[in-house]
């Protein structure tokens, strides 16, 4: 008998069961479903994703290693910097209308209404409402012979031509985004909402005998406390916005002229549509810094307060 | 069906004037004949395009039912519209998963070549047995010289135009000539009943009408050994012109994907575009069934095809219909079976005729179908697949050229100078350098 033996009979318990029950290894087995569904579903997507774009893989090729050469013609793409920058203004100016707007619904709604249960109902409708089948409603309504908003100001004698909405590439990029803002409002809205509900009214009792304003109790009490949530709302919406791939494909597919190509369209359109995996791959990936860059804000930006920690603000 | 021989039923059902009354027999009898057996307890998934024309989808689907029975192959078809067709097809290659046989747009074949299943014996029967394949057809069907795809139709795309419109604006029909047509759009315009053709990402009618644009100004993306030779004095010639006629068109053409001109065409917005032959199609249905307007529209729409521009002779992009079945699938035979059975005369010639002109066969014998002299209006289609060039124009159809396709090289390089996004040069170095990068 090894001596290993000799201590695990003595013991009583082989190395299995005590790898199986010692409360060390609890921590471990209880973590690895998740860790395996982590890693299958996106570390390995990411990890071959970012293999893909240093290859010339095409659709039904594995490809090759090209070294960086992908990105170097992505470097001189017009089409690639215009997405760029497309991505860029669509996440920040949808970000911020949809902050200021969802942070007033919420403010609304946290008053006492008559019907409020209800007006929270409906104020959710354009988030529950599938985004392709909004998306077609929308792109109906920018039609440029259809559009209800053109007939409607014609018929009021307010234009003599219908608007070129989606076929102009300014006119097509503020639609985009304010369909983009009408669907993400509700999401802002009601996070906010649940987070103003946990702000007790007594520190705004405390403010207001103290002299505050309407003005001063939302700058002082109201806002310091939506912080936290401030920072994940506005950490997801931006996410989900520098991500958005469903609108822009059922509404302009990137166009007109490729002007309102995010990076997620233009890297399927690249991949999928065109077949250039590896192409496709590199504007996939393009897009980490950018979104690690946004996570990094929202997160030590908008939540690094000593009074979280129980200090004092800076 | 005893004293039936397989020649007598096949002669039989070719009598009957294509009616399909004895299509299921026609069926049973090239079921046995036939020299692809179907796998045991076989199920084909096919994936194709979604119909524009009913009665076409309906003479398919009475093929695909009587398929299923002879051959006690079950069926299954779904269906995608024009855009979506390419992204799954590309997709069930890369994962090798998904439907059997995808029944698809343009070049799509040639995307994945290698993930096709060689279709030499089932293309050598039917060119054998209906007069040969048009040139075209054997392009799309084939790379590297081995057939990967069976062409089982072209969709012709031609001038769809408002006879009245036309005749007011001081023409008897629409100009041979890429001149005259200017002149004709012109006069569309300032009558108000102007033309309109697609600026956007459409995958049809777009890729049709600006890769005419181009040909016909003896303009290329790539030359006979596939140099890409796009940046050009004749592309600049064909750019000046397109953006000359685009200044004649409805508003909103650079938005505008497959459907959008057949809804401004039936609304009476539009009054001269490029399109398949389902806008008119459309109008007779609907005039058929009692709606007076619409009556009115079918007779005042005719069809032409596109001008001859200063190459001199025809040099159309129609629009392609291959049919493949993936190297991954389980029923090889029962696909082979399924492509040749659909492209027998029993089949094709009423499906062609429920088409109504918007399918033009790609076998010589298919030109004797009546369809395409009952309705003098379709007869210009007929020709589609004869008068088309590849895809490639004068290079090689290939992954790339599938890729410059389905990238919208062409129609992005008219849309930006069309719409003053960029100057002449700019758009032309533009589309240089994106071939550049697909043909690298």
């Amino acid at each position: 008998m090894t001596d290993a033996a000799i201590a695990s009979t003595a013991t009583g318990r082989s190395t299995w069961e005590r790898v199986t029950s010692h409360r060390d290894w609890m921590g471990f087995w209880f973590m690895t479903p998740a860790a395996l569904i982590l890693i299958m579903f996106l570390a390995y997507p990411l990890g071959l994703g970012v293999w893909l774009s240093f290859t010339d893989a095409k659709i039904g090729k594995a490809g090759s290693f090209v070294g960086i050469e992908n990105y170097e013609w992505l470097s001189d793409d017009t089409v690639f910097w215009g997405a760029v920058f497309f991505t860029l203004g669509y996440t920040i100016i949808a970000s911020i209308i949809k902050f200021g707007l969802g942070l007033y619904v919420a403010l609304l709604l946290n008053k006492n209404l008559p019907f409020k249960a209800l007006l929270r109902s409906i104020v959710l409708i354009p988030y529950i409402v599938p985004t392709v089948l909004s998306a077609i409603a929308f792109w109906w309504i920018f039609d440029s012979q259809f559009s209800i908003i053109s007939w409607s100001l014609t018929k009021m004698g307010l234009i003599d031509h219908n608007i070129n909405f989606l076929g102009d590439p300014w006119n097509a990029r503020l639609c985009l985004i304010a369909v983009n803002i009408w669907r993400g409002v509700p999401f802002v809205a009601i996070t906010l909402l649940a987070g103003l509900q946990t702000v007790s009214p007594s520190l705004y009792e405390a403010a207001t005998i103290d002299g505050a304003s309407r003005w001063q109790n939302f700058r002082f009490v109201t806002y310091p406390l939506l912080t936290p949530i401030i920072a994940v709302v506005m950490t997801f919406s931006v996410l989900f916005t520098f991500t958005d791939f469903q609108l822009i494909w059922a509404m302009t597919r990137g166009g007109p002229v490729n002007s309102t190509h995010l990076m997620a369209t233009l890297s399927f359109q690249r991949a999928i549509v065109g077949g250039s995996l590896g192409e496709g791959a590199a504007i996939s990936t393009a897009m980490i810094p950018f979104l690690l860059a946004a996570i990094g804000f929202s997160w030590f930006g908008l939540q690094k307060r000593k009074w979280q920690q129980g200090g004092d603000n800076d | 069906m005893s004293d039936m021989t397989r020649r007598s039923i096949l002669q039989g059902a070719a009598a009957a004037g294509l009616a399909g009354g004895t299509l299921l027999d026609m069926a049973r009898a090239f079921a046995q004949e036939s020299p692809w057996k179907p796998e045991a307890g076989a199920t084909l998934n096919v994936l194709r395009w979604k119909r524009f024309v009913q009665a076409e989808d309906d003479a398919f689907m009475k093929m695909v039912d009587a398929y299923s029975k002879a051959f006690n192959v079950k069926v299954n078809v779904s269906n995608e519209s024009f855009d979506d067709m390419q992204p799954k097809a590309s997709v069930a290659a890369n994962t090798g998963t998904g439907p059997d046989l995808v029944w698809g747009l343009h070049s799509t074949p040639q995307l994945f070549p290698e993930k096709c299943l060689p279709m030499g014996d089932v293309a050598d029967y039917l060119g054998k047995k209906y007069g040969g394949w048009f040139p075209a057809a054997e392009a799309y069907g084939k790379s590297g010289g081995k057939w990967i795809a069976i062409p089982v139709a072209v969709n012709g795309g031609y001038i769809n135009y408002r006879i009245s419109s036309v005749n007011k604006a001081g023409f008897k029909e629409v100009p041979k000539d890429t001149a005259g047509f200017l002149e004709l759009c012109k006069a569309l315009k300032k009558n108000n009943t102007p033309s309109g053709f697609a600026l956007g990402h459409a995958s049809g009618d777009a890729n049709s009408w600006l890769h005419w644009i181009l040909w016909s100004h003896n303009a290329w993306l790539v030359d006979k050994d596939d140099k890409i030779i796009i940046n050009s004095p004749e592309t600049a010639k064909a750019l000046e012109y397109c953006k000359a006629l685009s200044d004649t068109f409805i508003e909103g053409c650079a938005s505008w994907n497959d459907s959008s001109n057949n809804k401004a065409f039936l609304a009476g917005d539009l009054h001269l575009t490029s399109n398949g032959i389902s806008i008119y199609v459309a109008a007779k249905t609907d005039g058929a069934k009692g709606d007076a307007r619409m009556k009115a529209l079918a007779e005042d729409i005719d069809h032409a095809y596109f001008p001859i521009g200063p190459l001199g002779k025809p040099a159309e992009l129609q629009l392609a219909f291959p049919i493949l079945a993936f190297s991954f699938t389980k029923v090889p035979n029962a696909s082979k079976a399924f492509v040749a059975f659909m492209m027998e005369a029993q089949n094709y010639n009423p499906w062609l005729e429920g088409a109504q002109g918007y399918l033009s066969h790609t076998l010589a014998a298919y030109d004797k179908n009546p369809v395409w002299t009952a309705d003098p209006k379709t007869t210009v289609f007929r020709d589609a697949a004869k008068r088309t060039l590849p895809a490639s124009g004068l290079g090689t159809l290939s992954p790339k050229v599938a890729a410059a396709i389905a990238d919208f090289v062409v129609v992005d390089m008219f849309a930006r100078y069309c719409t003053g996004q960029e100057d002449l040069k700019t758009t032309m170095k533009t589309a240089e350098r994106a071939a550049q990068r697909i043909f690298r």
